[in-house]
Parts: structure tokens; C-alpha cells; sequence
């Protein structure tokens, strides 16, 4: 039925068996729809937050996808600026994911401030002094360099390029992709570390505050790294995902290894740091403000020292030392494990960051709070992970993502 | 954001990061600018010109 | 009046509350929510999203009888000075669309409701938990909205709210002493409510850098301390108390460190 819109050389499922899945997608996307519509009409009441838990669980899910999104802006940057040719065959579904992604944290920042249509207030009254509004300027245009990278992959779809206008302005992006590459990762570098500066800067919070130099603490070029590090991981996982449901191998193991191990030492460094960081942190900034590192992990029900080993340990080193060596990236399980680790290592620390900062006392005579999401949280985080799952089915279907598909499965 | 809006102060900050800003919005718009403009061109106003293919 | 206003002396409006006269009977609390028109909910049983601009702390020293002891601690916002006195409050410079201020005439941090889009940055940024967020649109009892304060705006579902030292006193203060020619306001044409309200006279409120008004002299009481000063946030809220558990309790200290 559609076949017509279907890249040449390459085989799809039938229209209804297509029409199923998003059909199931898109009952998971009415769910949020419904939810972030009560949101917005009825407030933030609809969520668990209070006045202890002002960030909660819709500004870690911000925190996380731009992080796991980071894979748009390190490839972009290793395929253009470092010149690492081979990428180029993984760089259309970064893109792809990192489009997703951004887009994701939008939707979900616009639910999740009160005034939503005051949203505009960020940038027309801003206040530069803020880690938020650096974030927001970014976020946004950095959303549009992954909207302008996504856009000629439309252009190349069977029907659009037959239109000339089309195809050379498809051809004309192409040919200067390398610039928007570039800012594009000029602005991924500030945002995410402003992302980090987010609860570093936070002077009245010790579980969060970083000392840092200039204007910028450390979790500022800790979030950058740590994105540069895991981002790739996010793009290998949705890859292996997507081989998985179509059947098919779409992307080369070279390229996968590629990415792998040079994420690997991107993890591998990262977590030095952080140690370093972690380490510094434990003994000279939080005493000085009072605390000892086991205050923090103590005298309450959820978070123990275990986050710190499955953060730094288990979901650091060693995916690290996995993907650093060829022999780990060479085994499928252990490539996978290590994949799996380090993305959930970038979504504990973005956990961490936001919601232990709100769980932790500062002042003496109160308390832990434990916060736990409403179903309008839930429904309008899993939002975005339906509308993801749509945007890369249909993208997948239509438009000719993977170069090495065809290749790779000749019988088609 | 513009320097009409009254908390807008020509200072350092301001400069720095609304520099910034306005960098990367002039590189993406001419960039942009360039792409439409030339595809436009060759399109509508230079049909002899072969089309190449990347 | 603009080259009027600068010849004035720089001003830092604070607060000394003796803790050891305060009995904890919650008459500040009333009238600041009276003062200031702050909402409340039909059931207030869920003390985490309530509003208490002012909101009285029980501490207690943990000691068994007959050793054991409490403490009523009344906490409004702090208004703090941050570090050095630049006026980078915790939440202040948080803050993305400059909707709280921090005004160097006066040392108060304000809060601009219509401007607040609610992303509740400050409410993270505030250690005191002094910040309170509007979950709901304000609701009055039938009748009730003809006793709201018409000096003080009410605020929308969605946005921030706290203490403000009753700034739209001062506001009335200054209009009062600039038509009766005067440049100067007297310390007690600006009092808050609370100060005004508390029966044991617990509360002294003021310029701290004018030697004529009480809290100048109070605040340098060894028995004076503010609420978590090692965080450096430089708060203009004083407390005094006698007992040193009560100012132990004021900020974090190491398992074996002395004060």
C-alpha cells in the first residue's frame, strides 16, 4: 500500500502488521497525551511534587534524555570535526535519537512549569546569570541544528526527492553539514555542562554544590563528559534494539566497535574524574559545610552508599573497562552488558543530582523526604518513549537511515 | 534577550553569553539562509545547470 | 527624586527573634497569612504542599526527662545577602527570567509573581525551605475575599511564593514619610506583621545597619546566630538564644568537631 514511500532495495513488514505496532505506540502516547493535558488544565497538582521535591522525577527525565541524546552531538562531532569517516553510517540514527530526545525534554520542560504559557518569560526576560536559561538558549537552538541535520534524511525519503527543490536543498544541507555539526556542538558543550551546573551551583544544597573554576563548577564538565561518554552508548543500545525487532543487522560491527571504544575511554576517563571529583567532594566541600559523606546515605529508607558503588563501580568502571578492551567489545553479551551499564550509570547520576538533592536535609531539625511519582508523572514520562518509538518506526519505514542496510541484507 | 528589555545591562555577563547566543543563531540562519537560497537558485532561476548528484 | 533617593543611606532590613521568648503559639504565622493574603487548602493535614510564608519549627534536644527540652523556632525567608554581600542569594541567581530580585537599597529579596513562570528552580536553590509553590489556584471561604489585604496582589496557580518582609509596608511607609516631606522613614512606620503580632515581643525587626534600631544592637549578642552560616548564604534573619544546644541546632557540624 505504501510501498511507494519505501527506500528502494530494502524489505519492510506488510502495511497492517506496521499499522498494529504504531497502532500500540500510539495507545501509549494517548495515555500521556491525556495525562500532560491534565497537567496542563488542571496544574501541577496532578503530580506528587510538593514543596520539598520542587525538581522531581520530570527534571531527571529532562537530565537523562539529554544526556543519553548526547550521541548526536559526539558523533556529529567525531563524524565532522574529527574526521572519523566511518561513522557516517551510525550518524543519521544519532541524529535521529538525539532529535527524539530533545525534543522530549522540551515537551516535558513545558509540562513541567506552572506557567506554561509563560515559557517564553526564559528567554525574553533572561536572566544570564542562571545555569537554567543557558540551558533553555541552548537546548533550544541546539534543537534546531538536530532539526536541521534531521531534516535532509526527510528530504531523501523515494517520493520528496523526486521534487528538485528538495533534493538540492537536501544536497546543499548536506554539503555544509560540517558547520551546523560544529555549532551544534559549540552548543551541546555548554548545555550539557549547564545541565550540570544546574545543582552544582546550588551554594545551599551540599549533596549537590561543586566547587568549580570561573563561573562553572565541576559537575559542569562532568555532565558534558559524561554525556560525550554515555550518549554513544544510548545510540548502540537503540541500534541493537531496533536489529533486534526488524531482524535484521543494519549497522557493521567495525562501526559499532568504533563508537564502543571510543566511548569506552570517553567512560573510562569520566569516571577518573569523577572519582577525583566524588573524592574531593566527600572530604573537603561538604565537611566544610558540616557533613560527613555518610550523612547523606543514611537515616532514611531508600538511599544508601549502594547508589554511590552502582554509580561510580558498577555502572562506571566497569562498562569502562568492558569497552575498553577489544576483547570485551568483541563479545556480544559482555559489548551489550557494558552498553546497558552505562546508560543507566548516566541516568543514576542524573537520579542523583536532582532527586537526592531534594531528599537530603539541610537543615538540622528536618527531616529526609522520599518522594515517589504520581501517574500523571509516569504517563507523561513514558510520553515521550511511545512518540519516540512512532518517530523512529516511521523514520526507519520511510527514509534511508542505515547506508549499510541494503548491503548488509542483499536478499531484499 | 534584546537589549530593550529593561533587565538588559551592557555588561560583561550579558556580552558573553548573549554573544554567544547571537553567534550561533547568525551561523544557523545563514547557514540556513544559504542552503534555501541556493537550492532556490538552481531550482527556479538556473534550470540549464545539470543537477549533480552527491 | 531619583538623585534624592541615592543620597539615602544604604538600608539591610533583618530580624532578630529570640527564641527564648517564643512560645510557639503561632500568632506570626496567622497574621502573616492574614498580612499577605496566603492561601490555604480545605484540608491543611498535608503539611508539604501548605503555604507558610512563616512557619514555626519545633526543635527539640533529643534528651530524655528530665533533661529534655524544646524549642519553637519561627522561620520566615531569610533574605539572604549571599556570598560577600553581592546580593547572590541561593534562589536569586537561580533564577532564569529574573522574576526574584535582590534589591541593594533594601536587602530584601522580592518575589514578581506575574513574572514567575514556575519552573521552581528556587525552591531547589533554597536550603531554608522558605519557598512555597501555588499547586492550586487560591480558593476563599464564600465572604472572605472582601477581608484580602487590597496592598498585597493574591497569586495564581503555578508560581512561587514567599516572605517579603512585608515590603508593601515599607511601601506605604515611604509614600507617608514622602508626603510629609520627610526622607527618612522612623523604625517603627515599617514593622512586619509577625513582629507587630507576636505577644511575647519575640521579634525585632529593622535596620541592621542603622545603630538606632534594635536589631542593630541585638544581632551582636554572643548568643546571636543565623540559620546555616557555614553554607555562606549570608541569611539577615538573627536568632538569640541561651541555650548552646538550640544554637548547635542552627547549622551542621562534624560527629567530632567542636564549635
Amino acid at each position: 500500500m505504501d510501498s511507494a514511500l519505501i527506500p528502494r532495495g530494502v524489505k519492510r513488514c506488510p502495511t497492517w502488521q506496521f499499522a498494529l505496532w504504531i497502532g500500540a505506540a500510539g495507545a501509549v502516547l494517548l495515555w500521556g497525551v491525556f495525562a500532560m493535558l491534565l497537567c496542563w488544565f488542571k496544574g501541577l497538582n496532578q503530580t506528587n511534587m510538593n514543596d520539598a521535591y520542587g525538581f522531581a522525577l520530570w527534571i531527571w527525565a529532562d537530565l537523562a534524555v539529554i544526556a543519553l541524546g548526547g550521541g548526536a552531538f559526539f558523533t556529529g562531532f567525531l563524524r565532522y570535526i574529527v574526521g572519523k569517516d566511518e561513522l557516517k553510517n551510525i550518524i543519521n540514527y544519532a541524529v535521529l535519537i538525539g532529535f527524539i530526545c530533545y525534543s522530549s525534554a522540551l515537551l516535558i520542560l513545558a509540562i513541567d512549569i506552572g506557567q506554561p504559557l509563560r515559557g517564553w518569560f526564559i528567554f525574553w526576560h533572561a536572566n544570564v546569570h542562571s545555569m537554567l536559561t543557558e540551558v533553555a538558549f541552548c537546548l533550544t537552538c541546539y534543537f534546531g541544528v538536530l532539526t536541521i541535520e534531521y531534516v535532509p534524511l526527510i528530504l531523501e525519503n523515494r517520493q520528496i526527492d523526486k521534487i528538485p527543490f528538495f533534493h538540492r536543498l537536501g544536497h546543499n544541507m548536506h554539503e555544509i553539514m560540517a558547520v551546523f555539526a560544529a555549532t551544534g556542538a559549540f552548543l551541546s558543550f555548554f548545555h550539557q555542562g549547564s545541565l550540570g551546573g544546574v545543582s552544582g551551583v546550588l551554594f545551599g544544597r551540599p549533596f549537590g554544590y561543586r566547587e568549580g573554576i570561573f563561573i562553572w563548577p565541576w559537575t559542569f564538565f562532568l555532565y558534558t563528559w559524561s554525556a560525550a561518554a554515555c550518549g554513544p552508548c544510548f545510540t548502540i543500545l537503540i541500534t541493537k534494539i531496533t536489529e533486534k525487532i526488524t531482524g535484521k543487522k543494519l549497522v557493521k560491527q567495525n562501526v559499532i566497535e568504533l563508537l564502543a571504544k571510543i566511548s569506552g575511554w570517553m567512560i573510562g576517563t569520566y569516571i577518573i574524574a569523577k572519582i577525583i571529583d566524588t573524592w574531593y567532594w566527600a572530604k573537603v566541600t561538604a565537611p566544610a559545610a558540616g557533613f560527613n559523606l555518610m550523612d547523606f546515605y543514611s537515616n532514611n529508607p531508600f538511599y544508601g552508599i549502594w547508589i554511590l558503588v552502582l554509580e561510580i563501580v558498577i555502572c562506571g568502571v566497569v562498562p569502562a573497562m568492558i569497552l575498553i578492551s577489544e576483547k570485551g567489545r568483541k563479545n556480544p553479551a559482555a559489548l551489550m552488558t557494558a552498553i546497558i551499564l552505562a546508560v543507566l550509570g548516566a541516568c543514576v547520576n542524573r537520579w542523583v543530582m536532582v532527586l537526592q538533592v531534594m531528599a537530603v536535609p539541610v537543615l538540622t531539625f528536618e527531616n529526609w523526604v522520599m518522594y515517589y511519582p504520581s501517574w500523571q508523572e509516569v504517563a507523561t514520562t513514558i510520553l515521550p518513549v511511545a512518540y519516540g518509538v512512532i518517530l523512529i518506526s516511521l523514520s526507519y519505514r520511510y527514509l534511508p537511515i542505515f547506508p549499510q542496510e541494503q548491503e548488509l541484507n542483499p536478499e531484499a | 534577550m534584546f537589549p530593550f528589555c529593561f533587565e538588559w545591562m551592557w555588561d560583561m555577563s550579558h556580552m558573553v553569553f548573549m554573544g554567544g547566543l547571537w553567534y550561533a543563531l547568525t551561523i544557523i540562519g545563514l547557514g540556513m539562509t544559504f542552503c534555501i537560497g541556493k537550492a532556490f537558485y538552481d531550482t527556479f532561476l538556473d534550470k540549464g545547470k545539470d543537477d549533480h548528484h552527491h | 527624586m531619583k538623585e534624592e533617593q541615592s543620597k539615602e543611606k544604604v538600608k539591610k532590613f533583618g530580624m532578630v527573634i529570640d527564641l527564648d521568648k517564643c512560645t510557639g503559639c503561632g500568632a506570626c504565622m496567622v497574621a502573616c497569612m492574614a498580612e499577605n493574603n496566603v492561601p490555604f487548602k480545605e484540608d491543611e493535614s498535608k503539611k508539604l504542599d501548605s503555604i507558610t510564608w512563616l512557619r514555626i519549627y519545633k526543635l527539640t534536644n533529643g534528651k530524655p526527662f528530665p533533661d529534655a527540652d524544646i524549642c519553637y523556632l519561627p522561620r520566615p525567608c531569610q533574605h539572604c545577602g549571599g556570598k560577600g554581600e553581592h546580593g547572590h542569594s541561593p534562589c536569586v541567581s537561580v533564577c532564569p527570567a529574573t522574576a526574584t530580585d535582590y534589591s541593594k537599597e533594601t536587602g530584601i529579596v522580592s518575589q514578581i509573581y506575574t513574572r514567575c513562570f514556575g519552573c521552581r528552580y528556587c525552591m531547589a536553590a533554597c536550603p531554608y525551605h522558605a519557598r512555597y509553590f501555588n499547586w492550586w489556584d487560591p480558593v476563599w471561604p464564600d465572604g472572605m475575599e472582601k477581608y484580602l489585604s487590597p496592598n498585597v496582589s493574591v497569586r495564581m496557580r503555578g508560581i512561587v511564593e514567599k516572605c517579603s518582609f512585608c515590603f508593601h509596608r515599607y511601601q506605604l511607609a515611604k509614600d507617608k514619610a514622602y508626603f510629609e516631606g520627610r526622607r527618612e522613614i522612623e523604625e517603627n512606620e515599617y514593622q512586619t506583621a509577625c513582629t507587630q503580632a507576636c505577644p511575647a515581643g519575640a521579634i525585632a525587626f529593622g535596620d541592621l545597619n542603622n545603630p538606632k534600631h534594635a536589631v542593630y544592637e541585638l544581632k551582636k549578642s554572643s548568643n546571636a546566630f543565623r540559620l546555616l552560616e557555614r553554607l555562606q548564604t549570608n541569611p539577615k534573619v538573627y536568632y538569640i538564644s541561651g541555650r548552646e544546644w538550640v544554637r548547635r541546632a542552627g547549622d551542621n557540624y562534624l560527629k567530632d568537631e567542636k564549635k
